[in-house]
């Protein structure tokens, strides 16, 4: 069991992390919530009762494409113990074309409203079509069988490349495709068409003598977290409610639901539970509005828990892809350009990240030319959600696996290749603006002189190398703390903790005002204990919540300071707060024995009162990540199983915070990643119905599909994060599939270019080629 | 539909409920009992998350009727901690790590602490095949693997 | 003059231009000054834009400042999961 877990540190002018050694930050500190999430006792979303709670439970479609003609929900009414029925009529409709920023996603409500609750047309098998609370759950199931619903069924379109021609079923019958200049006339389902790129493909193509191109094509698949969506809503009769869920933003949720239902924002209390895993899929809301919808009606608390059957055909899907990519090469291994033409499914809505994965493409290069474009396709599926760097995997699949093609072409090591054309600091990036300081040159050293890279394989494996990129992000982030009257703080914080931001938000805190950690308290407030607070996702909370966490214990320090300024008579010059004390400076320094936070804190009342530090932000100048993994595979050439025998992942992490639960995101993604390449994907059947709505047949990576995976933490800092931080947590998904196929290629001389590379296909590929 | 009179041992206490014939030990434990540690995130027995023992036995509470407890003794993650003190795998979760979002950690403990009771001295290929039927998709395993191995290194002492 | 880049599909709105060279102190301002320019500008545009100046990227920030050296590159707003 290799344990070759190490950080390399490339420090910059850092005034922050350099000047000072750190007590917190980088330590392996316990995590607040652990023991709770070790004995049982943490609540997750379906984990909560009301008294008088009612359960709700969701009739779907069973077709992937009908008019709904009629919903007759009588005869479910009139059975006892049913208590409200809700359907299309329900929910108002949203104006049409308005888009809203809501956290980080620009939504279009009118969609979205479609999406919870179908109203002229069920989109895809799974759709919600009405929903029922009733005083059990058998009598709410037994509710759904007697809602009568008239369909017209329509011919249906799941894959990418099909939903494209000319003749293809149209899901919206009146979607003309933004951004084609001339735009076209008629209508069809292809949302939108982007475009990225510098330079001209063309000329950079006329310099290369050696070009690639393939095609590639990708499954759809699933976030897969392990807790299905669930929530608990209690709407009383004056309007005002409260909503408990698992949830990756409860503010962004109440915005939604607030907006869905047609309700001031400030009547809904939204709490966000524990949430057993979201990876993006938990950045939208489902039941959420459906459960308010229902208690509203029936002025008692409805429960809705997906299951596991729901949580596969209804919500977070990721995209399947169609993708070419072409790229050209010096014979002395310098690219001289590469184009990349980018189909996404978005689902039965626009707005696939297919815009995200055009810029991430080519990011790890610098090129003179380049160009990729992408294409956001309506298909009968639900509408994708985000997924881990969403978007990035599959464009950065298709040009690693051609990168790595042209390396094997040119007789160059994948990793010198990349080395040669890697983007640094200052260099423009293919998607439009100049990189500050960046990581990606150093974790491809890293990586080439790991022990993995320089252990020679054994007899029959293959080793494979992708690099990847996302860009993290930062958003609006709230934090208050609030001093007890023994000198410890509450850390109040309005981001869900989905891996351990709880302990690296306290880290922080606790650094920054030179306590003992076990002084800081952290809780997630409830959408009314805080200003806004952006979701978690995008890689965001450990560096935007960093800059709140540390703007409040600078807020509470300048408070600390006054009242030791004026308890010792001194202008508030001549006080500074070192170690976690009050200390007179400058020419008054020993003048008085130094105050500590408990001793200033036990008179705040005589002081002035309360003491609360505070700060509110919208974070900025998130810092983006590269990250390069390197793969050991074994195929077995009699049933086509690719085994991963080991696996390093590089990532750049500006600075780990809690070294543990960075190395976990790597850990983790680099395993999604591995499902994701050799095993996952939905399987539809001919009627557009998905066949493998289950864990048993939609299979994860379990324990003994996988080796260990060494991690390597690089620190690059990001200068607009006061401890260098930033953001770790999608990079680790972008490397694996590319990396894995390019080591499925160096074990046995075959390329693929299609997701997943399951034993049967793999199988197939390997008695084609005899 | 009458409901069905159970008396079982659950953590060691003595238990009474009533329950519908169809309902699942994990229906029981999460609604009728309120003990929520353990998880569902399948109800089919794929996941793990709702492990616990039944007379000494690792089983999915998904895939227990109810019913089935009468005169058994049940244990589940609320009952692994000893007082006020964790049990050594507990610990070491806690120390290596080997939990993010914590949904599949009560599943895993409980199979983990099955397989220790089993063989104080597994091998890492053990360890891996033993926890195959819990699901986990934040961790990618390691850490995990790497807390079971240092807990039955520990325990051995 | 600071240079303001448009990326993505932001050409469909300005006749074809991708650079030219504005004088804006701040994020708000140059909004204002590319909606005098281009009057066919998209009302969410600003809803759907990251701002990146010198390689720091801005989303929803009107004040953020613009130095009449800098470089600023409009292009789509990012996501996380």
């Amino acid at each position: 069991m290799a344990a070759v877990e190490k950080i390399i540190e490339n420090r910059i002018d850092d005034k922050t992390t350099d000047s000072k050694a750190l007590k917190w930050v980088g330590t392996r500190a316990p995590r607040p919530d652990g023991v709770d999430k070790v004995t049982g006792r943490a609540k997750f979303g379906a984990d909560t009762h009301l008294p008088n709670m009612l359960i709700g439970k969701v009739l779907r479609s069973p077709h992937a494409h009908a008019r709904i003609l009629s919903i007759d929900p009588s005869a479910a009414l009139a059975l006892p113990g049913v208590k409200a029925v809700v359907t299309r009529d329900d929910f108002p409709d949203q104006p049409a074309g308005a888009v809203q920023p809501a956290g980080e996603m620009i939504i279009n409500y009118r969609d979205m409203t479609r999406n919870i609750m179908a109203r002229e047309k069920a989109l895809y098998e799974g759709h919600a079509v009405a929903a029922v609370a009733a005083v059990s759950d058998r009598v709410a199931g037994q509710a759904l069988t007697l809602i009568k619903v008239d369909y017209e069924v329509l011919p249906h379109v799941i894959d990418v490349d099909e939903a494209m021609g000319a003749d293809a079923p149209l899901i919206q019958e009146d979607l003309i495709t933004e951004g084609m200049d001339p735009a076209p006339e008629k209508p069809s389902n292809i949302a939108k068409r982007v475009e990225f790129g510098h330079g001209d493909i063309e000329t950079g193509f006329s310099q290369a003598q050696v070009v690639i191109e393939r095609e590639f094509k990708t499954r759809p698949v699933h976030q897969g977290y392990i807790e299905p969506h669930a929530c608990l809503a209690s709407f009383s009769e004056d309007g005002q409610a409260d909503l408990w869920c698992s949830t990756q933003g409860h503010y962004v949720a109440r915005g939604h639901c607030a907006t869905l239902l047609g309700m001031d924002v400030s009547k809904l209390r939204v709490t966000s539970s524990e949430i057993g895993g979201g990876f993006g899929g938990k950045t939208v809301v489902y039941l959420e509005p459906v459960a308010l919808a229902l208690s509203r009606k029936a002025c008692q608390p409805v429960k809705m828990v997906m299951t596991r059957d729901e949580v596969f055909r209804a919500s977070g899907p990721a995209c399947g892809t169609s993708m070419q990519v072409r790229i050209g090469a010096t014979r002395e291994g310098k690219i001289t350009a590469g184009d990349a033409t980018l189909k996404f499914q978005a689902g039965a809505f626009a707005g696939s990240p297919v815009p995200a994965a055009a810029m991430c493409a080519f990011a790890p290069y610098d090129l003179e030319h380049v160009r990729s474009v992408g294409y956001d396709v309506l298909v009968n599926r639900p509408k994708v959600a985000a997924y881990r760097a969403p978007g990035a995997p599959l464009g950065e699949y298709a040009v690693e696996s051609v990168i790595d093609e042209l390396a094997k072409a040119l007789e160059l090591d994948p990793i010198e290749f990349r080395l040669l054309n890697a983007v640094r600091e200052g260099v423009d990036s293919s998607y439009g603006p100049k990189f500050g300081p960046i990581g990606c040159i150093q974790t491809l050293e890293a990586a080439r002189d790991h022990d993995h890279y320089q252990t020679p394989l054994g007899s029959g494996q293959g080793r494979g190398v992708a690099t990847g990129y996302w860009f993290n992000i930062g958003g609006q982030t709230s934090a208050t703390l609030n001093l007890s009257e023994d000198g410890s703080v509450a850390l109040v914080v309005g981001t869900p903790d989905i891996g351990g931001s709880r302990a690296s938000l306290a880290m922080m805190t606790a650094e920054t005002l030179g306590i003992e950690l076990d002084k800081v308290r952290p809780l997630v407030g409830d959408t009314s204990a805080l200003g806004y607070n952006m979701l978690t996702g995008g890689s965001r909370v450990t560096f935007a919540g960093g800059i709140a966490v540390v703007g409040a214990a600078e807020d509470l320090i300048r408070q600390l300071c006054e009242r030791a300024a004026l308890t010792w008579d001194l202008p508030l010059d001549d006080v500074e707060w070192i170690e976690g004390e009050a200390r007179p400076a400058n020419g008054r320094a020993g003048s008085e024995a130094p105050m500590s936070m408990a001793e200033i804190a036990k008179d705040m009342a005589k002081s002035g009162g309360p003491i609360v530090g505070r700060h509110s932000t919208n974070a900025q100048g998130a810092g983006p990540s590269f990250g390069t993994h390197v793969v050991d595979v074994d195929v077995d050439r009699e049933t086509g199983r690719v085994s991963v025998t080991r696996y390093t992942v590089v990532q750049d992490a500006g600075k780990a915070i809690h070294p543990g639960y960075v190395e976990g995101q790597y850990q983790g993604g680099a395993v999604q990643g591995i499902g994701w390449a050799l095993n996952e994907e939905y399987i539809y059947d001919e009627k557009g119905k998905i066949e493998n709505a289950g864990f048993l047949d939609y299979r994860v990576p379990v324990c003994s599909d996988v080796p260990m995976i060494d991690t390597v933490i690089v620190e690059v800092p990001n200068p607009e994060h006061p401890y260098g931080v930033r953001g770790v947590g999608e990079t680790p998904i972008v490397p694996p599939l590319a990396a894995i196929s390019n080591a499925v290629e160096n074990a046995l001389g075959i390329r693929f270019t299609e997701l997943p590379m399951s034993p049967p296909r793999v199988l197939a590929a390997i008695e084609q080629a005899g | 539909m009458a409901r069905n009179h159970v008396t079982t041992t659950i953590n060691g206490d003595p238990v009474e409920f009533l329950c519908d014939t169809e309902q699942t030990l994990l229906d029981v434990l999460r609604d009728e009992l309120h003990l929520t540690g353990s998880k569902e995130g399948c109800a089919s027995g794929d996941c793990g998350a709702c492990s616990v023992t039944m007379d000494g036995r690792l089983v999915c509470a998904c895939l227990v009727l109810a019913v089935e407890t009468q005169g058994a003794e049940v244990e589940t993650i609320e009952g692994m901690a000893d007082g006020d003190r964790l049990h050594p795998l507990q610990q070491k979760f806690l120390d290596h790590a080997a939990l993010q979002c914590g949904v599949c950690t009560p599943g895993f403990l409980v199979a983990a602490k099955s397989l220790l009771e089993r063989n104080p001295d597994p091998t890492e290929s053990e360890v891996r095949y033993w926890l195959a039927g819990n699901l986990c998709r934040c961790t990618g395993y390691d850490k995990i693997v790497r807390a079971v191995l240092d807990t039955a290194a520990e325990m051995r002492e | 003059m600071a240079k303001i880049v448009l990326t993505g599909n932001l050409r469909l709105y300005t006749g074809g231009e991708t650079e030219l060279e504005l004088n804006a102190g701040t994020i708000r301002s140059l909004i204002r000054k590319l909606r005098e320019r281009y009057p066919d500008l998209p009302e969410s545009l600003e809803d759907e834009l990251a701002i990146s100046i010198d390689g720091t990227v801005h989303q929803d920030d009107w004040f953020a400042r613009i130095q009449p050296d800098s470089e600023v590159h409009l292009m789509p707003r990012i996501a996380g999961g």
